[in-house]
């Protein structure tokens, strides 16, 4: 080639000097690139939270819905309230209702899922550098949306019984005493996001009267609630303090994900900001979305179907646990989860989920690793284990597979007789629909 | 323009699916964009069926790493008898065994890096602190720590002391039962693309890789943005002939057919040191190949274009 030829000088990406701060920490991760092969049939993945939906009467709800266009198309296709449509918000106070909590169809704004909700609680909250405070750990879908608003994670410890309200209460302090502005806690009670742990009665007073007390909102994600496995329901925290929480419920879990109706109840003042938050993102939630949603609540069974859903998880589950209890290694942890979608495991001392995903992606299974669910790196010793979406068949095959990995990796760690500090990993997956 | 039909096999099961996925995207594309009537299967278990029942056009394997790149899918187009671009089973099988290539590279004359070769056995048969403690002794720090069978950097790591190499070992073993130390070279890391269109292997222009982190990692590669490439790179004119000398020769060392690109290293003395050579080079829109091929005035779908007529004229098997 001749010296005259011109020289391309590139980085492929005319924009980069053009993007907002807060959009250069988007990059492409490693971690997350093995997902793609975690969505082939050949692989057991116990990675993603997709819902379950076959048993849903499909023929059923299509000609509900073909019939809603039919006679209420012009409105169901039409613009709507940037609120969200009366009807339903009157029909998930019923639901809401089902959780202990009394609410007003007024406090309620409707969302593209509660993963908009979050979205929109944040962005109405949060300025750069302000602190949220999380379970630790907790739903890496609501981590890279703080994070997208440059908001400081600082996770709060929990153990069987949830979120540990002494810890809480110490965190607020020191982060006053550092002169840094608490804007939210931020908390699953029911059945984690990725651990699976319920928070007990007594802890969810605990927690709301800390809050109260020290003046930051409290922030209740309860997309499982209803799916409680085998554990008496217990109310949400926003059924005994309607003044300091925004709660966030979802059609995603007990119906199905696809139309992407979720909702916030908040107090009043809270409510208007996220209504104005919601018409500058969106103008309205999905009309139709919300239309066939509620002729579903309104001309099915809605909650028997919730029991179908259960039967079906609860067998999941069960496999899940037996195949634990006969692949593991010695010495590897996990929560016994009453409901929800996840059980949450500790590997033994020295081993890393991170590092050892590509050899299970190699051997067939996958599984998000615990890094994932923690803003802070922490996590290398966890992995989250999804039993919603594979057959309890395929569970327990997943199960051993998962076994055969922890072996082999548990044999090159013996012969290297690696130092067993934890390593932490800078949180490489964000959310996606691989790993929510 | 032509209207033939062309397969591009893209995804697979290895660790490299989502990088194989944006090749073939790209690729497909390329090759619709001059005429080709272009068919995108991945791999499974009904793909030679597809084939046989599409009639065996020719494939453009845009397969990274695993079965698509060690040879195992190339030998199965072949007993099936369909013909393909790029490198035969065989020579796939040794280019992508870093274990395998680079001494064979060295022995045709090439700088490599010293690299020592070791599955993971040998620790469980000799004891990891000897074999550790040797291996820092014999290559020196900072030195560099792969899989021997695999891309995109995955389970790369470079290490400085030797109370990391047990952690660096255990993550490249994470891809495979075999890992190579190699001692670190350290310059202007160049990747040198290679094209025989029928009249031998030529070297197309050398694409210089600045990545901003320091580090050419998965991150780096693939965050359009991450990385500052210079092509044609940034040499004097002899070293950018010994580089086109070092691809063009591993290209024959290796046996290698239509394309490759060789990764490498030029070092603090001008010295071109060869890392590895590829049989399916990277054809994302961040990937060096299609920028090389931009500063040389080709077009990839004329090229890739005319690898599918060489391949239907080659026939299959062959
Ligand atoms: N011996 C070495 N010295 C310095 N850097 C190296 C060495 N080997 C590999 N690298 C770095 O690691 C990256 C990946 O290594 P490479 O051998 O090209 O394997 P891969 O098949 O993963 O692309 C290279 O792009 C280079 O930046
Ligand atoms: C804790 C939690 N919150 C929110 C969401 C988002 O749900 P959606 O946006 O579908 O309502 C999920 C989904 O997995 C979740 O687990
Ligand atoms: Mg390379």
């Amino acid at each position: 080639m001749s010296l005259e030829q011109p020289r391309r000088d590139t980085r492929l990406d005319r924009y980069v000097d053009t993007y907002a701060e807060r959009t250069h920490g988007l990059k492409v991760s490693a971690v997350r690139a093995l997902f793609s092969v975690a969505n082939r049939p050949e692989v057991v993945s116990l990675a993603g939270g997709m819902p379950n939906i076959s048993d849903l009467p499909l023929d059923i709800i299509g000609s509900k819905i073909g019939e809603l266009i039919a006679t209420r198309g012009t409105q169901a296709m039409q613009y709507g309230s940037g609120q969200g449509e009366e009807m339903i918000r009157e029909q998930i106070c019923e639901v809401m209702a089902l959780e202990g909590i009394t609410g007003h169809p007024d406090d309620i704004t409707i969302t593209t899922g509660s993963q908009q909700a979050l979205d929109l609680v944040t962005r109405t909250f949060v300025d750069p550098g302000d602190v949220v405070l999380a379970e630790a750990p907790s739903y890496v879908g609501a981590l890279g949306t703080f994070q997208a608003y440059q908001a400081q994670v600082v996770h709060v410890a929990m153990d069987s019984d949830g979120l540990q309200p002494d810890a809480l209460d110490a965190a607020i302090r020191s982060l006053r005493a550092q002169g840094r502005r608490v804007k939210f806690l931020y908390t699953i009670p029911n059945f984690n996001n990725p651990s699976g742990i319920l928070m007990t009665l007594e802890r969810r007073h605990r927690v709301a009267e800390i809050c109260r007390e020290a003046g930051v909102l409290v922030v209740e994600d309860n997309p499982y609630g209803l799916l409680s496995l085998d554990a008496d329901p217990v109310p949400a925290i926003r059924s005994f303090d309607a003044e300091n929480v925004v709660y966030l419920g979802s059609f995603s879990k007990t119906f199905a994900p696809g139309f992407r109706v979720g909702w916030a109840l908040a107090p009043h003042a809270v409510r208007e900001k996220l209504v104005l938050a919601q018409e500058s993102a969106t103008l309205c939630p999905p009309v139709f979305s919300q239309f066939a949603i509620s002729t579903y609540l309104a001309t099915w069974d809605w909650k028997a179907q919730i029991t179908v859903f259960k039967d079906m998880y609860r067998a999941r589950r069960d496999a899940m646990l037996d195949g634990l209890a006969e692949h593991m290694p010695p010495g590897t942890t996990w929560t016994h989860p009453k409901g929800g979608f996840f059980v949450w495991v500790t590997l033994p001392e020295g081993l890393d989920a991170q590092a050892l995903l590509p050899r299970a992606v190699t051997n067939r299974v996958a599984y998000v690793p615990g890094t994932a669910f923690y803003a802070d790196g922490l996590g290398s010793r966890n992995m989250r284990l999804s039993f919603c979406f594979p057959t309890p068949e395929r569970i327990l095959e997943g199960t051993r597979r998962l076994g055969e990995v922890l072996d082999a990796e548990l044999e090159i760690h013996a012969m290297f007789g690696i130092d067993s500090t934890p390593h932490p990993h800078d949180s490489a997956s964000g959310p996606g629909p691989d790993v929510i | 323009m032509t209207s033939e039909k062309v397969v591009v096999l893209a995804g697979g099961l290895s660790h490299e699916r989502d990088v194989s996925l944006r090749s073939g995207r790209r690729a497909a594309q390329a090759l619709r964009d001059v005429g080709h009537d272009v068919v995108e299967l991945d791999v499974s278990s009904s793909l030679l069926a597809r084939l046989e029942e599409l009639g065996r056009p020719v494939v453009v394997p845009m397969l990274h790493g695993g079965a698509g790149e060690d040879g195992a899918i190339r030998q199965a187009l072949e007993l099936a008898d369909v013909p393909f671009v790029g490198s035969t089973s065989t020579s796939a099988r040794v280019a992508f065994d870093k274990a395998i290539a680079t001494p064979r590279v060295a022995a045709a004359g090439f700088a490599t890096p010293r690299q020592i070769a070791l599955p993971d056995d040998m620790f469980r048969e000799l004891g990891s602190p000897t074999l550790v403690a040797a291996l820092g002794r014999r290559l020196g720090f900072p030195m560099m720590v792969k899989p021997a069978r695999s891309g995109s950097a995955l389970g790369c790591t470079k290490v400085e002391r030797v109370e990391d190499l047990p952690a660096a070992m255990v993550q490249a073993y994470a891809y495979g039962g075999v890992a190579v130390v190699e001692t670190f070279v350290t310059g202007t890391e160049v990747a040198v693309p290679v094209v025989d269109l029928g009249d031998g292997p030529v070297a197309l222009p050398a694409v210089e890789i600045r990545p901003d982190s320091g580090v050419y990692d998965y991150t780096a590669r693939y965050t359009a943005g991450a990385t500052r490439f210079l092509a044609p790179a940034e040499l004097d004119q002899d070293v950018a002939d010994r580089c086109a000398e070092l691809a063009v020769g591993a290209h024959r060392a290796l046996g290698l057919r239509d394309l490759s690109r060789t990764d490498l290293i030029v070092d603090g003395a001008g010295t071109p040191v060869f890392l590895e050579a590829n049989v399916a080079p990277g054809m994302t829109e961040t990937s060096t190949m299609p920028l090389s091929m931009e500063a040389a005035g080709m077009d990839l779908g004329h090229v890739l274009s005319s690898l599918v007529s060489l391949a239907r004229q080659r026939g299959a098997g062959a």
